[in-house]
């Protein structure tokens, strides 16, 4: 019984690719639904707002799964991400590479983000099988994202181009607890 | 002799119910319990009134007004809480009408345009229901209904049908009994199903629902997570009810963890300190050997 559960989160502006991303690894469907939440709850429910929220998950073994969440686009639920962030292994930000005039927003998510928890996060240059992709080199300048950060190429609708990314993550999370291990000791 | 009693003796719909009939007019005085040496007729023991939880008002068997102690049912608070005003014009209002009776209040501000007659009768029906509604749910408290009494000449009352608040405060009252049967015990935690009974995803929740998804961790109970959203106990079990019968969360014994328990935060509204992140290296290990064989 003892379940060990561990969330990462995608987060990035709308339409930056977070949804595609989760359906490319998660082993739960693609199921778009309007959850009926029963009768009297439901009435309660329907009156309000509702955020729309991407969740994958990975199951590792009898005792370990990894969930995915992807943050709402909406920015009046920003409210909602440092609840997310709380306890997060790491986190990936999805940036649209065909559209510059998202880049801003990109930074300041991924600021807002780290922010929040000082977990080990990669940023995912997607859409790179597009023509007008921008290049990694020039989106790397024009995010200003420091030497230190990866900075990976991506194709949200790829599955080996998501493991990738999600890999070079774990990669750092791990290369972050030898660190850690080694100034503690 | 004035009506009083006990709502555990005589419960708040069975006093409804009463005043309807009767075609009652006055106010229903409830009080917090002070328990007391002595015992009542049937050996539970007897009840003393304490400081005053509610008052509601009756004319002629119609529901006209109500406040609690927290509640007073003036006009800005009332206008203010059905978003009728700002918290900004409330607070100015509040400074340069202060001795103004409602009745007059309620002219200045149609006059000026703020609100219509119509927002103004919906807001203090409302509100009135929502006192009433809750005090519906009150199991226990001496009460007394002071025979004529009525607010004073400056209040705006509303009547409202008493039949249909009693049909509506039963459905609330076994809406409550079914949740509290559902979860009785709020130290219970929350997880995801390891095998979900249906499939999801792209799921479409309240702000309120999930927030509570965000804190499902078989480490959190739900009393917890409650706490940090600021919800009562009843709207927490209406929510995890939802998300139970969508099969999107589970009901779990909560898990010790290796720190001892979180510490709930209080009413703040803040968040419980984010738990250690003790993830060992197997762990990751585990992930990246799994995600390289998808
Ligand atoms: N060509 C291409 N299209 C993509 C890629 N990733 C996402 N899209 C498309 O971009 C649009 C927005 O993606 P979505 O995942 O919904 O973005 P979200 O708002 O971040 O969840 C959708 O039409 C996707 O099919 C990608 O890597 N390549
Ligand atoms: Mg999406």
């Amino acid at each position: 019984m003892a379940m060990n559960q561990v969330k990462m989160v995608v987060t990035g502006p709308f339409s930056s690719g977070k949804t595609e991303f989760i359906s490319s690894i998660s082993e739960i469907d693609v199921v778009k639904t309007e959850r009926t939440i029963s009768s009297d709850a439901e009435r309660e429910v329907k009156s309000q707002t509702t955020v729309a929220m991407d969740f994958g998950r990975i199951t590792v073994d009898d005792d370990l799964v990894l969930y995915l969440f992807g943050t709402p686009g909406q920015r009046r639920f920003d409210f909602m991400w440092e609840i997310l962030a709380e306890g997060m292994l790491g986190f990936v930000v999805m940036v649209d590479s065909t559209k510059p005039e998202t880049f801003r927003e990109a930074k300041s998510i991924l600021e807002t983000f780290r922010a929040y928890a000082p977990t080990p996060f990669v940023v995912a240059a997607n859409k790179q099988d597009l023509t007008d992709a921008w290049s990694i080199e020039d989106l790397r300048i024009a995010l200003r994202i420091e030497d230190g950060i990866k900075l990976l190429p991506c194709v949200a609708n790829d599955k080996e181009s998501v493991k990738n990314v999600l890999l070079e993550l774990l990669y750092s999370i791990l290369e972050e607890m030898d660190t850690s291990a080694s100034t503690a000791g | 002799m004035p009506l009083q009693g006990n709502l555990r003796d005589f419960s708040t719909t069975q006093i409804l119910n009463l005043i309807n009939l009767a075609g009652k007019t006055g106010t229903l005085v409830i009080f917090e319990g002070v328990r007391t040496n002595e015992k009542d007729a049937i050996g539970n023991i007897r009840m003393a009134a304490g400081d005053e939880r509610a008052r509601v008002a009756f004319k002629a068997g119609k529901l006209v007004q109500a406040q609690t102690q927290t509640q007073d049912g003036n006009l800005v608070t009332v206008l203010n809480k059905a978003s009728k005003l700002t918290d900004e014009q409330a607070r100015i209002i509040r400074e340069r009408a202060k001795n103004t009776a409602d009745k007059a209040l309620a002219l200045l501000l149609i006059n000026a345009n703020y609100v219509s007659q119509k927002d103004i009768v919906g807001s203090i029906q409302q509100y009135t229901l929502d006192i009433v509604y809750t005090l519906l749910t009150w199991g226990e408290g001496p009460f007394r209904f002071e025979d004529n009494l009525l607010p004073g000449p400056d209040r705006i009352l509303v009547p409202i049908d008493l039949e249909n608040v009693i049909i509506e405060g039963a459905r609330r009252i076994r809406e409550i009994e079914q949740l509290n049967s559902h979860l009785p015990n709020l130290d219970m935690a929350l997880r995801f199903p390891p095998n979900p009974r249906e499939k999801f995803k792209g799921i479409h929740l309240s702000v309120e629902e999930w927030r509570v998804v965000s804190y499902v961790n078989p480490r959190n109970t739900v009393r917890q997570i409650a706490r940090a959203n600021n919800m009562s106990d009843i709207e927490i079990r209406r929510i995890v009810y939802g998300l139970e019968q969508a099969g999107l969360v589970e009901v779990v014994r909560p898990a010790v963890p290796v720190d001892g328990p979180r510490q709930p935060t209080g009413n703040t509204g803040r968040l419980p300190p984010p738990p250690k992140t003790q993830v060992q290296e197997t762990v990751v290990r585990k992930l990246i050997d799994r995600i390289r064989s998808l």
